[in-house]
Parts: structure tokens; sequence; C-alpha cells
């Protein structure tokens, strides 16, 4: 009797938190307006979606800003996380406590501390300071996921490729890279992937001109939810999901 | 973009930077002759100075700050009381001349008016409210998927992991479409015949918002802690005599605090935070203390980034504070804060 007890709370809590999204799923296939009838299986919202200028320019600017900012941050990260691990104790805990400080901050705060920055420097806001500001919260999720790699790899490989006659740069292409690099791709796609996600910081770092498809679905849903919207977000919700699937598998194989 | 614009001086100083920061690497390469590995960090302790370091400078700047750059302390002044920068702007002769009227400070709409300080109160009120019911609803769920006997545990926790990652618009979107006027609960209570109830842009609307989107929170590091417990413990309990509610009050409760306090955490920053929750689900009716800060930097008619950015150092001074409180109480990280 407790167990089944036991069971229907967790399937409850678990309806509570997916019902929503299966709901808005669902609808966003409905041939009607309405939100509360289903008047057959359809895709005009959709088809509607990809003629829409606005969300076909602001998907555009998602996927460019995301595929930049995970490229910048992957490279930055990467070389900042070789760095990190090869310093003594007391530089080494402080960069990464400062490494800390984006991912705890609440993206709010960020966010204004960024805009102050673009205001303070008379920096117009849209895409670069956008991208600015992807790059920032991208990269110590970069870094944390390559510095277990560089933990598990053998300490003295690289000083013996420099005794024997290896650059630092050459040494780094050809001995540390090869051994971390899924630990890189999967910085690279976590990047990626928080940068679709990203809402708030964004959403104080760029211009009404220049929209991702976060502040756009938030500007559209302050008036009220059009369909559209709904298979928008459907789009969105899938898309994430898949993506945070891929990476949390890559991270528990590599463990 | 169709004009040419001559760029702000931010873009110049950053190209200078960048060309300055390059010029010191090579040089530096040169002088010894190679370098060490520390040295691939630089770029990214660049990055920190500028991104992070230098914004949060600014906000504390800002704050302590009028629009003409000089000190002052009016934007926390005006924290407790909203109107006192009207006041202020006043020319205090004719504000005499209207007193001598018999005119009141309030009859003017100059009165004191703490709104920012209420706001404030009332986000806490909020935030408290959502993560003790988060607490309430999470517990028991985590308790239950960490149970030994329970073999779908592991599986159903990735259900609660996910929505951690999940952009919280699109489910504050989801949730706010089913709690519409002809949305799919007001569809059910029609047939269950209790008529249409206005759901949205409520109090009520914007907790369970809350509670929707912060949940997993809650759920997922107390899990970790109950799931990594040594199970002979209460074993032992329980050959030492002691039923199932004794167990869990002296031995299960005491051994997952370090999970609750970072639940709590977890889910009472962000909570204390959000501002688009309450303006999607409160319908701008419902004012929390982000959409004070957000209505400071970006509504057109005010601007006010001095008094945002002393309202925002609060948070953060409030953020600080509850690390400090996760770090004493749960100082290895057992709870599993971020993943």
């Amino acid at each position: 009797m407790m167990k089944v007890i036991k069971r229907f709370y967790l399937a409850l809590v678990l309806a509570f938190l997916y019902v929503p999204i299966v709901v808005l799923i669902v609808q966003s296939f409905n041939a009607g307006k309405s939100r509360a009838k289903w008047e057959g299986f359809s895709l005009r919202w959709y088809e509607e979606l990809f003629r829409d200028p606005d969300i076909i320019k602001s998907l555009l600017i998602t996927l460019s800003i995301a595929l930049l900012a995970a490229l910048f941050a992957t490279i930055i990260g990467t070389l900042a996380a070789i760095g990190i691990h090869a310093m003594r104790k007391r530089p080494q805990s402080i960069m990464l406590t400062l490494n800390n400080i984006p991912m705890t901050m609440p993206d709010i705060v960020t966010g204004i501390s960024l805009m102050l920055l673009f205001i303070f420097t008379q920096v117009e806001r849209g895409f670069v300071t956008m991208l600015l500001a992807h790059i920032t919260f991208d990269i110590p999720y970069v870094i944390l996921s390559v510095m277990p790699k560089l933990q598990q790899m053998n300490k003295h490989t690289y000083e013996a490729a420099l005794d024997l006659g290896a650059t630092p740069g050459y040494a780094l292409f050809h001995v540390i890279l090869p051994e971390i690099v899924p630990g890189v791709v999967t910085g690279a796609m976590l990047a990626f992937t928080l940068s679709l996600d990203d809402f708030t910081i964004s959403y104080f770092t760029t211009s009404p001109l220049v929209q991702n498809l976060s502040t756009l679905i938030y500007s559209q849903a302050r008036k009220g939810i059009k369909p559209t919207m709904n298979a928008l977000s459907a789009l969105m919700f899938i898309a994430l999901l898949i993506l945070l699937l891929l990476v949390n598998k890559r991270t528990r194989d590599e463990e | 973009m169709t004009s040419f614009q001559v760029p702000g001086w931010g873009y110049v100083l950053m190209a200078v930077g960048f060309a300055a920061f390059i010029a010191l690497l090579i040089a530096y390469i040169v002088v010894n002759r190679g370098f060490k590995r520390p040295v691939f960090a630089s770029p990214y302790v660049l990055w920190i100075i500028v991104f992070t370091v230098i914004p949060c400078l600014l906000v504390a700047y800002f704050s302590f700050t009028d629009p003409a750059g000089n000190f002052t302390l009016d934007n926390f002044k005006s924290f407790w009381d909203a109107n006192y920068n009207t006041r202020k702007g006043i020319d205090p002769a004719l504000l005499q001349q209207y007193q001598d009227m018999g005119l009141s400070l309030d009859d003017l709409g100059l009165g004191r008016n703490p709104i920012n300080i209420d706001t404030l109160v009332f986000s806490l009120w909020m935030a408290f409210l959502c993560t003790a019911i988060c607490l309430l609803l999470g517990y028991p769920a985590a308790h239950i998927m960490a149970d030994r006997e329970f073999r779908l545990g592991p599986t159903l926790v990735v259900l609660f992991v996910v929505p951690m990652w999940m952009n919280f618009l699109l489910r504050t979107i989801a949730l706010m479409s089913i709690m519409e006027d002809g949305g799919l609960i007001n569809t059910v209570l029609n047939w269950l015949g209790f008529g249409p109830a206005k759901l949205l842009n409520t109090t009520a609307a914007v907790q369970v918002g809350m509670v929707y989107n912060f949940l997993p929170f809650m759920v997922f590091p107390i899990y970790n802690v109950l799931n990594k417990m040594d199970y002979q413990l209460s074993e032992a309990a329980m050959d030492l005599g002691c039923n199932k509610w004794k167990i869990f009050y002296k031995v299960t409760l005491p051994l997952s605090i370090p999970g609750v306090v970072s639940g709590i955490t977890m889910v009472f920053m962000p909570a204390v935070t959000t501002f688009y929750i309450s303006r999607l689900l409160g319908g701008g009716k419902v004012q929390l203390f982000g959409d004070l800060i957000e209505a400071k930097f970006l509504s057109t008619s005010l601007n006010e980034w001095n008094v945002g950015s002393a309202l925002s150092l609060v948070m953060m001074v409030l953020i600080l504070l509850s690390l400090g409180l996760l770090q004493k109480a749960d100082p290895k990280g057992e709870g599993g804060g971020i993943i």
C-alpha cells in the first residue's frame, strides 16, 4: 500500500513538471487556434513559423551566436584549462575561484554588469555585445569539461616532449590536445547548448533590433501566446533536449 | 547598420588592449625564449578581468555615483524612499511655497513612498515560500527515489535533472499556456463544473511558476546525498530497535542536511532574482525585485542605471550571504550543487 502511495506521489510530481511541456508540444500540432479544443493534426503553425522573416532572422542570429561563442569559448577555455592545470597551487585556486564567479552569479547580475560595461564604454549593444557576453558565460563550462581530462593525463608526458626537443606549441598540439579531445568536444557542445538556451544574459546585452529566439519569444509572450510561439517553443524544447542528452551521455561515458 | 557609425571608444579600447596583450605575450616569449604552460591561461585571465571583474566593479561604481559621475549615496536612499530623487530635484523654494499653501508632500505625490524596500521584502517572502514548498514537495520525492529497493529511482532522477538545464523561459511559457483562460486547467475545471477561474496574473500563479521552475534544484541535491548515504547505518539503527520514523529522524534526516542546505540555496537564489516568471505569469501586476531591477535598466522612460546598480548590489550581497551559508553548512559540497 505504502509503495503504491509513494509511486503515485512521484508520478504526480513528475506530471506537474512535464504536463505543461507535453501539452505545449501537442498544441503546436493543433489545426485550430483554440488551446482547449483539438481540431485535428496539422503542421500549419510550423509552416507559418518558417514564413515569418522575424523568426528566421532570430534563428540565424541564435545559431551564429551559439556557433561563434562555442568556437571562441572552446579555444580560450581549453588553453586556459591547460594553463591553470600547470599552475602552482595558489594561483590555481585563485583562477578556479574566479572561474566559478560567472557560474554562481545569478544571470540577471551577470547580464546587468555586462550591460553596464557596454554602456560605460559606449559600445552600442547588438550582435557583437551579445556574442562577447555568451563567450563570457561559456568559458567556465568549457574549462570544467576539459579539466578532468587533464587530471587523468600522465603529468610527465608534456615535460618528456619538451626534453626531447619539442617546442611548447608543438607539444600542445601533438601531446596534450590528442589526449583531451573528448573533454574539448564535450565542452564545445555544452557551450553551444548553453548559448542556445540563454535568455536573461542575452536580454540585457542586446538591443531590441538584434533578437535571438529566446528574447523574441519573451517579447511576443508578454502580449499573450500565439500558436506559432507554441511551435517555436516546441522546436526549441526538442533541440535542447537532444543536445542535453548528448552532452550528458558524453560526460558519463568519459567517467 | 545601414549608415557608417563611429565606433564607441570601447571598441577602440578593446582593439588597443588586444594588440597590447599580443605584443606583451610575444615580448615575453622572446625574452624567455619559450614559455611555460601557465601562459596558455593568459587570454582567459585577460578575458576575466575585462568581462567579469571590471563589470562587477562597475556595478559598485554606478551604485555610488549620480548620472554625472559624482559620489553619492542617493541611490541607496531612494532604495528606502522611492520619491527621494524626484523630491530632491524640485526647487526648495517652490516646495516651501507649496507647503506654505498648506499642501503636504503626500498631496504633491512626493511623500515617502518606500516601494523598493517593499518589493524586496515581498520578493524575499515569495522566494522563502517557494523554497519551503519545494522542500516539502521535493524531499519526499528524493527520498522515494533514493530508496534502494526502488529500481526505477536512478532512471527517474534523470527526469528531474533535465529540466534543471532547460530554458526557464520556455518552461514558464508552457506553464502560462495551460493556465490561460482557455487553457487546459480551465477546460478541466469547466468540465468538472467549477466554472472558469482566473488563474493568470495573480500572486499564486507567480508562486506556482517559481515552484515549477525551481523544484528540480531541490530534489537533485537531496537525492544525491541520500543516494550516497551508507544504508548500513539505517540497518544498524533498525537492529538496535528503531522504528521507521525514528530511523528517519535520527539517522536519515541529519545526514541529509548538506543536500537540504544545498537545495535551499539553489532554489532560493534564482527565486530571489527572477523577473520573467513574474512578468509572464503575473502580467505586470506582481512585481518582484528582479522586475524592479529590469525596469530600472531597460524601461525606456527611466534608464536609472545608478539606482538599478544599487539594487543589483543589494542583490549581490544577498546572494553572497546565502552562498556563505551554503559553504558553512556543506563545506565539502556533498549536495553536489551544480552538476
